[in-house]
């Protein structure tokens, strides 16, 4: 039986329509995640002897004072980036399989997923070296080492939870963030409360079976709440709205574009994909308190501002125009065989990316409190944002094709990030490029050059606006064929 | 109006689509039936630039539907649930159609009124978005909007599966009241037989992508091509 789940898997994997489009990128992030193994083996053994060295002679006491944090962030990083198990469920309700037998695999899954194994590279080469040089004992260091894989087990099957309830991903990240910040201000220290806990394992060897049996009884909930959840009509159930009419007459003023304008919003009000893109720019907004309160200390030199004034004014521009025209994948046939002018379909998504980088940057006006560079940078990185990085991102969406279910909701397990690894890798040439041209103008003069240099790369950009759209117009037509027939393809 | 010329479409060396000829008149109610696979679908995909041909041309009132765009204004069609959109309610759908082919709201709310029956007030102020609408409600949504903006050609695939009988008999009516006095070239797909005869004025078979029959509808058509499918059945 297992056999035959494995095989779908693979057959959904390697046949999806995203596989044969990105097998440079996934190329890419093959030697991505090989590189991070070699860093995490490296720091692994490594973190030891510089902790040792720069910080405290009790290298574990530190690992276990931040554990805390490591682990909160680890789930963080889950949500974005681990995909769910995506067992096409529906087709195998009705066949002679047993119902547990469907769950357990999807669940069982995420157990060899890359996300715990990549702890495995920093915590086993850190335990050698904890027993070989430092001293410890081999039992202790064993019980603290399970009570650790017992708590990423945790996180991993809390993460399925939290996967299809936002909320709890947002209390989450609330919480983190109140806590750091009540560190940061010496008010209250969790690490105080956490750090005991974690040395008790070490300890106390025996003490490792909590949080194995922890995880085991999340894995055993998890398991009971999607095989309860197993039919139909409930957790595998399409929700119905309660439909809103919105005329929007406001938007008219737009002219033409107000057509697909008016679309656009309703598609981000109305559909989850979308509405977690743009709480995604909320928190892109407060992304820049880790630069300039100087909080993590290699965010502080200078050339880190325009990265963070890119990010702070720009998390909606990344976020939703990369998947232009991917969100209109659902009806994209209709589109095509209807009278659409492209460049009134483009410039609405321009204007809304516009839109949303000028709230961003009124948003961030906060960022004053950290002096005028930290919000001049805010304002030079919106500039340049829509002045270059709008087109460069609707010109990087025309060759994406990647279909995008907008209700997510009608896949139990479905993976339903719009933000993920291939993301992250398509924005950096968006951003090494403002860095560079900052540093020429503070090298030349220093920050004020650099700043201005920026803004009139942006403003520059401006001028090839109907230049790019024309490009990605002649793209739309040429790739139109390719487009229509992934975009059929949907997993 | 629609001139098909050696159109033919493979897919891996596979061909599933080889018309040689295909001339449809202004005006006309044209049926197309075959069994699945017979590339009814491919052709009227074909006819809509969706896919490309492998060789040969559709001529759309003049115009080579894969070199220009020029015959989105006067062609309309509803193929799929591809055609709605998900997250917008029916009468949001109708108006955004309405104003991609220049009618404003009025024009499109007075469209909308003399289908009421046809809608039978499971469409209209439902507070539902079309996803959450049933297949043949999405169906009914899908071909009345492609019945906006006074287009000369329709292409409706399938339009009576998914309905009940009494939405049925309806879309019969529309369909031939287009013809007959508004002059609209209509082409409809379909497996069901009956429907077919009842409402084209002319049917072609296909099988296997070819054009196998091309009959003027008359009292005898329905009886022939039962006769014809029964023995592709058998055979």
């Amino acid at each position: 039986m297992l056999k035959h789940f494995i095989s779908l898997e693979w057959k959904s994997f390697f046949r999806s329509a995203s596989f044969k489009v990105n097998l440079v990128l996934k190329i890419f992030m093959i030697i991505g995640a090989f590189f991070m193994l070699l860093y995490a083996v490296g720091i692994g053994i490594g973190a030891y002897f510089i902790i040792e060295e720069f910080v405290d002679p009790n290298p574990l006491k530190v690992i276990n004072k931040y554990l805390i944090f490591y682990l909160a962030v680890d789930l963080v990083i889950r949500y974005f980036l681990q995909k769910m198990p995506i067992v096409n469920i529906k087709p195998l309700l009705y066949l002679p399989l047993q119902k547990n037998q469907i769950v357990s695999f999807g669940i069982n899954k995420t157990i060899i997923s890359f996300f715990n194994i990549l702890h495995g590279f920093f915590f086993i080469p850190f335990s050698i070296v904890l027993i070989l040089k430092g001293g410890h004992e081999f039992v202790n260091v064993l019980g603290w080492h399970l009570a650790l894989l017992g708590l990423f087990f945790c996180n991993n099957f809390i993460n399925i939870f939290v996967n299809s309830k936002d909320v709890v991903f947002y209390s989450i990240i609330g919480i983190l963030i109140t806590l750091g910040g009540l560190i940061y201000y010496d008010i209250f220290d969790i690490t105080v409360y956490s750090a005991p806990i974690f040395q008790a394992f070490f300890d106390r060897p025996y003490l490792a079976i909590i949080p194995l049996v922890l995880a085991f009884v999340l894995y055993k909930m998890a398991f009971s709440y999607f095989r309860k959840n197993f039919y139909l009509d409930a957790g595998l159930a399409k929700k119905v709205d309660i439909a809103e009419t919105d005329n929007m007459s406001w938007l008219d003023r737009f002219g033409s574009v107000s057509t697909f304008l008016k679309n656009d919003i309703k598609l981000i009000k109305r559909n989850k994909r979308s509405k977690t893109t743009v709480i995604m720019s909320v928190v892109f907004i407060f992304y820049g308190l880790l630069f300039f309160t100087g909080a993590v200390e290699v965010y502080d030199g200078p050339f880190w501002r325009v990265f963070a004034g890119i990010f702070i004014s720009g998390g909606f521009l990344f976020s939703f125009g990369q998947f232009v025209p991917s969100w209109d994948s659902a009806y994209y046939p209709l589109m095509m065989s209807q009278n659409i002018r492209y460049k009134e379909y483009l410039e609405s998504k321009w204007y809304l990316m516009v839109i949303a980088t000028i709230a961003s940057t009124l948003l961030a006006s906060f960022y004053l409190y950290f002096g005028w560079q930290a919000y001049a940078a805010v304002v030079v990185g919106a500039i340049y944002n829509i002045g270059v990085n709008s087109h460069v991102v609707l010109w990087g969406g025309a060759y994406i094709k990647t279909p995008i279910d907008l209700t997510s909701n009608k896949k139990a397990f479905g993976d339903k990030k719009a933000f993920n690894v291939k993301t992250l890798l398509l924005t950096i040439p968006k951003l090494v490029l403002p860095m560079i041209i900052y540093a020429v103008g503070h090298f030349i003069q220093g920050e004020m050059l650099g700043f201005v240099l920026v803004a009139v790369f942006g403003l520059f950009g401006f001028l090839f606006k109907n230049k790019v759209f024309e490009i990605i117009e002649k793209i739309y037509k040429a790739e139109k064929y390719k487009t229509l027939a992934a975009y059929k393809q949907n997993n | 109006m629609i001139t098909t010329t050696n159109l033919s479409k493979s897919y891996n060396g596979v061909t599933v689509l080889n018309i040689e000829n295909l001339d449809i008149p202004k005006g006309q109610s044209f049926g197309l039936v075959g069994n699945n696979g017979a590339g009814k679908t491919t052709y009227f995909s074909l006819l809509l630039d969706l896919i490309q041909p492998t060789t040969g041309h559709i001529k759309n009132n003049n115009v080579l539907v894969s070199e220009s765009e020029d015959w989105k204004p006067f062609t309309s069609a509803f193929i799929d649930e591809t055609f709605l959109i998900g997250y917008l309610t029916a009468e949001e759908y109708f108006y955004f159609i309405g104003e991609l082919r220049g009618q404003n709201k009025q024009e499109v709310d007075a469209i909308l009124a003399q289908f009421e029956d046809f809608f039978h007030g499971e469409i209209l102020k439902q507070k539902k978005y079309l996803r959450d609408l049933s297949k043949g409600n999405q169906k009914k949504a899908g071909i009345v909007a492609a019945l906006i903006g006074n287009p000369e050609v329709i292409i409706l695939d399938e339009p009576f599966a998914n309905l009940d009988p009494t939405t049925q008999i309806r879309l019969k009516g529309i369909i031939k009241d287009l013809a007959k006095t508004q002059g609209v070239t209509v082409l409809v797909s379909s497996h069901d037989l009956l429907h077919v005869t009842d409402v084209c004025e002319r049917i072609v078979v296909l099988e296997k992508g070819e054009v196998i029959k091309d009959l003027a509808t008359s009292e005898a058509t329905l009886k022939e091509l039962e006769a014809h499918f029964s023995g592709v059945t058998e055979s």
